[in-house]
Order: C-alpha cells, then structure tokens, then sequence
C-alpha cells in the first residue's frame, strides 16, 4: 500500500513538469504574411524592391536616424526621433545638420551603436572607394539622399552632416538610409553576401531564418530600445507570392494569415468567407503625365484640364471593387500638403467638352496623343482595364489616345529619358502613364516641378518650368519652420493642380486581406508599413 | 558502337557553343535595361553609369561574351545581379525543386500516356478509341494556367485536400520524400503532366495502330503467340520512338512551366526565369538559359545513346 502511495505522491510531484512539457508557458505567436514581391528585398542594408519593401526587411530589422511614423492609421504620420534622438540645423551656416544619437543602443550582434557606424554606414553607400561599400545598397539609396555633401562625427554620440545646398527638407531624406553593423561585417569576413542571411540592425525584429525567394522569418527583438515598437508578435514569416490570385488562394486555404493586395475580383469571395479587407490612404497617384514641351498635344492648359474633368472617377473604383479612392490632385485631399487649388477635378464633362471646344477640338475632329502604358506591375493597379476606361471616356470629348504598351521595366527607361527623349518624342509619345509614390515632399512634389529636375536631371518628365513654382521651392528650401514648410509645400500642391500639370486619376489604398486569426494590423497612410503593430488572436 | 557514340559526343559541341552564344545574345535584345533589377526607377543618371561599370556592362557585347564564356567553362557563371547571389547556387537549387517535380510529372504523363495510347491503339474507331483521342485533345489544349487555378479552387479552397502554393511547410530546403512533402507537389505535378500525357497518347496510339496491321504482327500471331506475348513485340518495336518523345517532353518540363511553377509559387526554374525577366537580371538568365539548354543537349545525347541499345538498327545512320 506504501509503495503505492508513494508512487502516488512522486506522480503528483512530477505533475507540473509533465504539464510543462505538453503546454508550454508561452507558446511562439507566429504571422505568416504572403507579400506580392517575387524574392524577399535585400536583406544587407537597404532593401530594393521599391519603398514597399521597407517594411519587410528594412525598418524591420535596422533603424534610421529619423524615422516615419508609421505605427498610427488615423492621420498621416510625421518624421520622429530614429537613432537621432534630436537634429538642428547649425544657425551659422544653414547646410550644416547636427544629429545627437540615442545612447545605449545596441546592434543585434551586441556591438554598440555609436556615431562611427553612421559614419561607416555612409561611407558603405556614398564613398565607393570604402572597403565596406557596396553598389548594390549604394544603388538602392543614394537617389534617395541626394543632398549630402559630407558627414563627420564630433564625438561618440554626435554627427555632423553638411548638405550640398541649403536644405530644409532634408530631414525627410532620412527614413531612406538605414543603419547597419559594421562589427557584423567584420565577424563575417566582410562579405556582405554573408550578410545577407545573418544582418545585424538595431530593429525591432531579427532575421532568424531567409530562403531566397521562398520565406524570410523575423523574430521579435526582445531587446529593442524603443518598447513602445516592441513587435505583437514572436514571429512573422514573409512568403513571397508574386501572382495575385495565388496569393488569394493561400489565404483562403489557410497557408497564410495575410495578405498584401488581394485581387480586386476575389474581395467578395474573402469578405463572404470571413476575411478582413482593410485599406488606408496611401501615398501613391495613378496619374497621366504630360508632356508640356512645344508639339506635345498637351501644352494646351484647357486641354489638359478638360482630360481632367472627363473622367469618372468613381465608376474606376468600382472597377477596382473599391480598393482605390478618386483622385483630386497629385496628393489625397486629407494631406497636409494639398492646398486649396482653384481648379476642381471632378467628373463634369459638359465642361470638358466645353474647354475642348475652346480648344478647337471636339469627336468630330478628335485631338491625337499617344501614351505610353505598362502592362501591369507594381503600382499600376489594373493598369490594362483602367487605361481603355480612360481612352474611352476621353474619346467622348474628342481626345483620340493611342497606346504604346511595354513591360513596366521598359516603361521605366521611358521615364528616366523624359518626354523630350528620342526614344519618347520620337515616337510620338506625349504622355506617360505611371504610378508615383508621393510619400514625402520631394517624391510627392518638387522632383516632378523644379525645373533642375528636368530630364536627364531629374524626372521632371514632361519639362515644367514655372520660374514662379522654382522660386517657391528656393523658399521652401531655405525655411526651417515645418509650419511654413507645410504652407509652401500646400502652394506647391495647388500650383500643380491649377496647371493641370498631370491627369490624376485614383489613389491606391495599399489593401490588405486578412484573416480571423489577425487580431490587430494599423495600417498606416503610408508605404512604410510598421508590422510590429501586428497581433496574432 | 564507340565511334557512334563519340560522333554523338561531338554533335553535342557546336551545339552547346551555340546554345551559349543565343543565350547571351537573346538577353540583349529584349528591351529594358538590367541595371532597373537594382537601381530605384528615379535613379539618376551617374548611378546608372556607375553601376554599369560596377557590373562591367559598360564593355562591348563581345568582350562581355567572351569574359562571361570563359568563367562559364570555370564553371563560375557570375552572380545575379538582383540578390548579389551567385547564380550556379541559384539555378542549381531552381532546378532541384524543378526537377522533383519534372519527374513526378513525367512519370504520370508517360504512364497515362502509354496506357490510354496502348487502349486506343488496340481498340482503334472504338468508344474507348474517342474517350482516349478526347482525353489527348484534352490534355494538349487545355491551358496551365486555367487548370491550375480550377484544381486549386476545387482542391484545394473548396475541399482543402492539398496545400495552395509552395514547395513544403518549411520551404523547398527541407524537402523530403514524404507524405506532407507530396501534398504540396500534387497539384502542380497533375497540372503539368496533361500536356506530356496528351502528347504521348496520340504517339503510341498512332504507333500501336499502325504496328498491329504489319505483317510481323500478323506472322505473330499466325504461329500463335499469346496477346501478351504479341504486346511485348509491339512494346519493344514503339519504344525508341515513345523514347524520343518522352525525353523531349521531360526536357520541356524541365525547363519549368513558368505559368504553373507562378500559379503554385513553386520555386523551381520557371519561377526563377520568370523573376529573371521581369528583373532583366542578365547573368541569372543567361546562367539559367544556359543550364537549362546543357540539360536538354544531354538529355538528346542520352537517348541517342539508348536508342541503339533498344534497337541496334540505329547504329547504322
């Protein structure tokens, strides 16, 4: 009888053990997102692939000195304290910025974050005679950090950055350029294809495991300096999809438990079936772009105004099943930037007809323009059936398009080479259809108008130059009250509009599908997504 | 028999030095420009020009051919341009996922094949005859694509029997022969054997019709052979043939399907062209192309290598 208690008793004791066995205290809360990139971005540095692969493996697993805000889905975010914990402009010379850096930082490999990492994160993607630098992440963020001229560090926690010109905008340039480990670079014998599957940042998240082109796992970082970003989730598992209909299906069959852009012919069946759609303004236009050089059918205002007030808007979103919003200039009209512009875009085409009149066209002697589309790709929606809607509809006001259509990579090389170009004009191209990132003031804005961004220089494509719009933007340049910033950038915007300056079209809205197992996902205004908001029921 | 073979061996060459000077010519004459798989859309034109020195784009096409040949022999096929990796481990491991699901695919194409060709060979203007024609038609006309998508939404949505996409739970690095494994490969290996399976029931069908009314076939059975005996004659004389077919057929599978390995997010050698291209990433395209090309070059020099074993008759052409 002894024995058998005994054996009782050491069976009770060993109870709890037992228990922690089968059920662990906490058991790993695992996201698997199905993302429309064929391979998962560079993992290195600075992620290629476009600002939407910033969220995947760029503000996942480094940080900036100034970041976006990007964790709040109720208004547009604002530039917040990085790595820099404060910036000034030096009041002696206004081309001087000084950045205090954040203390006690650590990289993922347990090095400190100091001031001699940005500089040698710098030197790795402007200074290409630096043992760590790297073309391809050079390539990735040097276009997007323009006005640096020089860097330098005062001391431990202080840098220094001079500008090329004045620059008050400068700031916004900085979510760009990310911040890696140099100790890591050197442990790995400084190889950065090394690198590539054991990165060492100071994110919030940690790449644990990276099979190119199939999953890229990132795990919480326990540790991460700033606990209000702290990841909801253990692991988040990024399975490249690139074909939109694919995707779907690995939603609705479970694989994955979210889902960038679902196919807008799928959304009755995800929403019937329970799934989530959500969607937010996004800083993105799908837009005509004119050419306004002499023989382009497009210098005309009235015409380019007309073309405006031709379209209806919102029977495209309803081609889109709602995942777009109407366009009412290059920025969505909530921005802070998008002014009070005279012009109105709306869908009136008496007045179109009207102007096209004026003009001295109408269906019976139809004005000519030849476009140049992209069969499809990243940010250009339902680029195919949203083009013929729009050829359709200004056919009606006696704008006869023709369209080139080519692969959007082609469509690219159109762009850098600006209307004026031979491979453009010469072809009797006057406008180009392209979906533009409008994220910050000198992506949303001043790269399309300053007149020094002319192509080649820049891609002002069609050639805008408005001296009057080049001496705002001078203002702009040399003013560091973000108010007065804001207040310029907000003339900018309507200038823009009341020229007409483009065809604006829709707005993407970056939508999401998820499903009932997603708990939490703040989807921010933004093309920098912050996934540490994402929790798993 | 050795000189046959070495004649064979030689053929290979001129063709595989052809095959190299298409693949790196092709390449070029698509339109787009390689440096858009790594430079932002905006990039300005100095980082163009510096990336294309970087990547030594800058030099004439024929010293690129000839630099790009000559690590090639090394066995260094460069390093894509898009992820920095080098492309022999990116196309090797491409064409082991695609080449697991090649071979089940061929397997059930050249089985249903040979087994409703042999069905309708013997059963010929039979019911039998038309469902096995119908089932040929079928196979070769049906688009990938849509199939894929139908045996997903009905096998895979609807009655949640097989995985949607990809290569296994962990990725295709932790394949293994297993249950689990074979799930994820069952819908795309179904979708790509029709074509094969089409193709090689008209093949036998025409070839086992036409061998029952010869006359061997006939003396045959005169001297009163069993039917299985019969078919074993019947069996050795399509073989080469069926053979020949077959091989092409496995050749074009593995060169990948870039629309099924898509549909599915299989990462094989169709996925991985298929990015390539859209990428303009030259060196992992050309790696790729050239690979794929070696693989069908060897896989003729095989056959024609095993033709005479089956039929020594050969050995004479």
């Amino acid at each position: 009888m002894s024995i058998v208690r005994q054996a009782v008793q050491r069976s009770l004791l060993l109870l709890p053990f037992v228990f922690s066995l089968s059920s662990p205290l906490h058991s790993e809360t695992v996201a698997r997102y199905g993302i429309s990139m064929a391979d998962i971005p560079l993992t290195t540095g600075q992620p290629d692939k476009g600002a939407g692969a910033y969220q995947f493996t760029g503000h996942t697993i480094y940080d900036p000195l100034i970041a976006w805000e990007s964790n709040i889905g109720t208004r547009p975010g604002k530039l917040v304290p990085g790595l820099a914990l404060s910036w000034k402009v030096d009041p002696k010379d206004n081309k001087k910025w000084v950045f205090a850096l954040r203390k006690g930082v650590k990289f993922h490999d347990g090095s400190d974050f100091k001031s001699d990492a940005v500089v040698w994160n710098l030197d790795k993607v402007l200074m290409d005679k630096s043992p760590q630098f790297d073309a391809k992440q050079s390539a990735q963020v040097r276009p997007r950090i323009p006005s640096i001229a020089s860097y330098k560090a005062v001391d431990e926690y202080t840098i220094e950055i001079t500008t090329k010109d004045v620059d008050a905008l400068f700031p916004y340039q900085l979510p760009w350029f990310l911040i890696s480990s140099p100790a890591q670079w050197e442990k790995l014998g400084r190889d950065w294809n090394k690198i590539a599957s054991q990165p060492s940042g100071t994110g919030p998240f940690k790449l644990d495991k990276l099979v190119p082109r199939e999953r890229a796992d990132l795990v919480k970082n326990v540790n991460y300096w700033d606990k209000t970003r702290l990841a909801k989730t253990d692991r988040i598992v990024l399975m490249p999809i690139p074909d939109a209909m694919t995707r779907a299906n690995a939603l609705l069959n479970g694989q994955v438990d979210l889902i960038e852009t679902p196919p807008p012919d799928v959304l009755p069946q995800l929403k019937s079936a329970g799934f989530k759609i959500v969607q937010n303004v996004t800083p993105h236009v799908w837009p005509y772009h004119f050419s306004t050089y002499p023989g382009s059918p497009w210098t005309d205002i009235r015409v380019r105004k007309a073309a405006n007030l031709a379209i209806d808007r919102d029977a495209i979103v309803k081609l889109m099943n709602g995942l777009a919003t109407p366009a009412k200039g290059q920025l969505d009209r909530t921005s802070p930037w998008f002014g009070k512009p005279s012009f109105d875009i709306k869908y009136d085409l008496k007045a179109a007809k009207a102007l096209m009149a004026q003009a001295g066209f109408s269906t019976s002697k139809p004005l000519k323009a030849k476009v140049i589309i992209a069969q499809g790709g990243t940010g250009q929606m339902l680029s195919l059936p949203m083009n013929e809607f729009i050829q359709q509809s200004l056919a009606e006001i006696g704008i006869q398009l023709e369209f080139e259509v080519v692969e959007l990579e082609n469509l690219y090389l159109h762009w850098r080479a600006g209307a004026k170009s031979d491979m453009n004009a010469g072809k009797g191209i006057s406008a180009i259809n392209l979906g533009y990132v409008t994220a910050d003031p000198f992506y949303a804005l001043t790269r399309f108008v300053d007149s020094r961004y002319i192509s080649p220089n820049g891609v002002n494509w069609g050639g805008y130059n408005n001296p009057k719009m080049d001496s705002t933007l001078d203002t702009l340049r040399g003013n560091f009250d973000t108010k007065v910033q804001d207040k310029l950038l907000a003339e900018v915007h309507q200038t823009m509009v009341d020229d007409a300056l483009m065809l604006w079209v829709v707005h993407d809205t970056n939508p999401h599908a998820l499903s009932p197992k997603v708990q939490e996902f703040v989807q921010a205004q933004h093309w920098f997504q912050d996934i540490t908001t994402l929790r798993m029921k | 028999m050795l000189g046959y073979f070495l004649r064979r061996i030689l053929y290979a060459i001129p063709i595989a030095l052809g095959v190299t000077v298409i693949s790196f010519v092709l390449v070029y004459l698509a339109p787009g420009d390689p440096l858009n798989a790594i430079a932002p859309a905006d990039a300005p034109a100095e980082v163009i020009e510096a990336l294309k020195s970087a990547y030594g784009l800058d030099r004439p096409l024929v010293a690129q051919y000839g630099l790009w040949l000559l690590r090639a022999l090394q066995g260094d096929l460069g390093s894509s341009i898009a992820s920095g990796r080098p492309v022999s481990a990116e196309v090797f491991s491409a064409i082991a996922n695609t080449l697991r699901l090649a071979c089940v695919a061929s397997f059930l194409g050249v089985f249903m094949g040979c087994l409703l060709g042999g069905i309708a060979g013997y059963n010929k203007a039979s019911w039998l005859d038309r469902l096995a024609t119908t089932c040929s038609v079928i196979g070769v006309s049906v688009p990938h694509y849509w199939l894929g998508l139908v045996l997903t939404i009905v096998f895979s949505i609807t009655l949640g029997w097989f995985p949607a996409m990809g290569a296994g739970p962990g990725g295709s690095g932790e394949w293994s022969w297993d249950l689990e494994h074979l799930r994820f490969m069952t819908l795309p290996a179904l979708t790509l054997c029709v074509i094969p399976m089409g193709i090689i029931t008209r093949t036998v069908k025409a070839l086992v019709s036409d061998m029952l009314e010869q006359e061997f076939v006939v003396s045959l059975r005169a001297r009163g052979l069993s039917p299985f005996a019969i078919f074993k004659h019947i069996a050795k004389n399509t073989a080469p043939t069926v053979l020949a077919v077959a091989a092409l057929q496995v050749g074009y599978l593995m060169g990948g399907s870039i629309l099924v390995e898509t549909v599915f997010a299989w990462p094989g050698t169709g996925f991985l062209l298929n990015t390539a291209i859209f990428q303009r990433d030259i060196p992992l395209l050309q790696g790729t192309l050239l690979i794929l090309c070696m693989f069908f070059v060897v896989l003729n020099l095989l056959v024609d290598v095993v033709q005479p074993l089956l039929d020594p008759r050969m050995l004479r052409t």
